[in-house]
């Protein structure tokens, strides 16, 4: 049977284990791309793929908010016609987009990443320089 | 491996410490505070964090006031004439352009124009192992920078001392705001703020509908005064009849060469996608002589460049101004009121890699009895960090004003920087640790972790080497 540990629990036995931080990846210019490169801290932790899968999928993600296509350019048009004022109004695109991605953060979190005993911290966070994956000492072991 | 489902909690409730250590600091913090308050960057924050300015605010009520008063000398005393005399749409033209000019300006200026956060604390730390491990073969100091290929062009990426990380490219530092700016182009003191990423369409609008404004103005006065005299009065007359006008005329005039000038200047900019500071260095041109091979980031297409650079996607704030710090959050790098906080800060062993390595420093005293990891003695990499300075002298940038023709000069380069090797002195004592280590922990570590429990981040504090508390103001 599976032992269900809370987290909570954990946090007062060194429950951060370490730390990863999956850098920006610029070659494209300064577009929000990251690196998909396995750390071998997770090596033990989680599949390759899956981890491949996540990364590829928040970069796709990023790209959409980015992207240069009629839609952005409708809406800078018409912000700059009305002076601006319409972003009080409605959310741009790319805010709609990085809600999008918190959402999958998220639920990568819930079904894929906690349960091997990681965190996966949203980008937005720190600024979109770092993805940062916390990984938590595995209690199993001590007791 | 046995198979253990964790539950997922919020990180912030991680953070949570049961330590009465902790209790005194947060007597003076009982309300929950918000980002803005403990930004580290030297800004000024209006209606709770909602708009941000410079604290160097330079002229901007100079400017606004200018165009406050022309504007209202020229509803007062030039448009019942010229709306007798031409058309009403004068002063209809001039209304919208005025409320455009004025919307643009207060945009430009409360609006973050790209500011990167500091980066955490073990962010940091990870930078600063993953640099002297790639470095320490030689004896040459790590020169901090990192070479990238962007579009088959070599770009030299210089890490930030203050915001402790790599600028990412077109960044930089602005020394009078003490921010790392996105796609930097100047600090601008007519609008007191930084142009950057985020407001740089505000600012190309405000200084196009602000050329279109002066020239307005300038012909309607010119027009008014021409009128006045043509009707059997003369020009000495037409004045004195109207000497509103002259105060226009003259602030106009010498508006008008500027504006138009850094119009001009901005829309070649615009067209080439570069930026002022990349237009000063002359980062690009003369590389490979023509401009447009030489800038990565040119799409080689003047209407693409435009549309990407004013009509482009808006990103949003990155520094979450108007969110709550969580409770026991450790304030990267900032001023020494929050500094005095940290070594209280890092006892909490939640999500302090410290508090790790000073386990495996325990381990390690215990087993091997060694003195040199716990000595708090120069190591060996002190020399190397000694010659720091001469590159910290070169990485941080002054913003440069030409772009807005303003009395600002340049400022010196950064005078911290016998302060930051002292301080990068305590954060590679921290980092060339052997014991801090990303792996997983030993099993020996995580027995003597449990027996030591929560008291072993009070009782071992002293241990950290100097802490990262003391940090450069």
């Amino acid at each position: 049977m599976a032992e269900t540990h809370s987290l909570q629990d954990l946090r007062h036995q060194a429950a951060v284990a370490a730390k990863v931080f999956i850098q920006r990846d610029y070659t494209n210019g300064t577009l929000c791309q990251f690196q998909t490169k396995f750390p071998s801290e997770l090596e033990t932790k989680i599949d390759k793929q899956q981890f491949e899968e996540t990364m590829r999928t928040l970069n796709n993600l990023y790209a959409e908010a980015e992207k240069l296509g009629s839609q952005s350019y409708v809406e800078g048009c018409l912000a700059c016609l009305t002076a601006y004022t319409i972003f009080l109004c409605i959310e741009t695109h790319y805010e709609k987009v990085l809600k999008k991605i918190a959402k999958y953060i998220q639920e990568q979190n819930d079904k894929v990443y906690a349960p091997r005993g990681l965190l996966l911290t949203d980008p937005l966070e720190r600024g979109l320089r770092v993805i940062e994956i916390t990984i938590f000492e595995d209690r199993s072991l001590t007791q | 491996m046995k198979n253990c489902e964790y539950q997922q909690i919020d990180p912030r409730a991680l953070s949570v410490s049961p330590l009465s250590a902790q209790s005194h600091t947060e007597k003076k913090e009982q309300r929950p505070r918000r980002k803005w308050e403990v930004f580290p960057g030297k800004n000024r924050f209006f209606c709770d964090g909602r708009l941000i300015l410079s604290r160097h605010s330079g002229v901007l009520p100079l400017t606004l006031g200018l165009i406050v008063v022309t504007c209202g000398l020229f509803f007062a005393f030039d448009c019942p004439f010229l709306v007798k005399h031409l058309t009403v749409f004068i002063p209809v033209i001039g209304g919208a352009l005025f409320v455009f000019v004025v919307i643009s300006l207060l945009r430009t200026s409360f609006t973050d124009p790209g500011i990167l956060p500091r980066a955490t604390l073990d962010e940091a730390a990870d930078l600063e192992r993953q640099i002297d491990s790639s470095g320490s073969s030689t004896y040459r100091p790590p020169p901090r920078t990192k070479e990238i290929l962007i579009n088959q062009q070599m770009v030299k990426l210089k890490y930030c001392f203050t915001c402790k990380m790599f600028r990412p490219p077109r960044t930089s530092h602005c020394s009078l705001c003490d921010n790392c700016v996105e796609r930097f182009d100047h600090h601008c003191p007519w609008v007191g703020n930084c142009v950057g990423k985020r407001n740089y369409r505000f600012f190309y609008s405000f200084i196009i509908s602000l050329s279109f404004l002066t020239s307005f103005i300038f012909g309607c006065v010119i027009a008014h005064i021409t009128l006045r005299s043509q009707a059997g009065k003369s020009l000495v007359q037409a004045i004195q009849e109207s000497p509103a006008s002259v105060v226009e005329l003259v602030i106009c005039f010498f508006s008008i060469w500027s504006i138009l000038g850094l119009s001009g200047f901005h829309t070649y900019l615009v067209a080439s996608n570069l930026t002022t500071n990349e237009d000063i260095k002359g980062s690009w041109s003369g590389k490979r002589g023509a401009e447009e091979s030489g800038n990565p980031y040119s799409y080689n297409n003047i209407i693409t460049n435009c549309c990407v650079t004013l009509c482009g996607p808006l990103p949003p704030s990155l520094i979450d101004r108007r969110g709550f710090v969580p409770p026991d959050e450790v304030v990267p790098a900032a001023s020494t009121a929050s500094e005095m906080e940290l070594p209280h800060f890092s006892t909490k062993n939640d999500v302090n890699m410290c508090t790790q390595s000073t386990k495996d420093v325990l381990e390690r005293m215990i087993n091997s009895g060694s003195q040199t990891l716990c000595s708090p003695g120069p190591p060996k990499t002190t020399p190397l960090v000694q010659g720091l300075p001469s590159t910290a002298a070169l990485s941080p940038e002054p913003p440069p004003s030409a772009g807005c023709s303003g009395p600002l000069g340049r400022r010196p380069t950064d005078s911290r920087c016998p302060l930051f090797s002292r301080s990068r002195e305590k954060e590679s004592l921290h980092s060339i640790n052997p014991a801090f280590r990303l792996a997983s922990p030993s099993p020996s570590v995580t027995r003597t972790a449990k027996t030591l429990g929560g008291a072993a981040d009070v009782s071992f504090m002293p241990l950290q080497p100097g802490s990262v508390g003391d940090e450069a103001p």
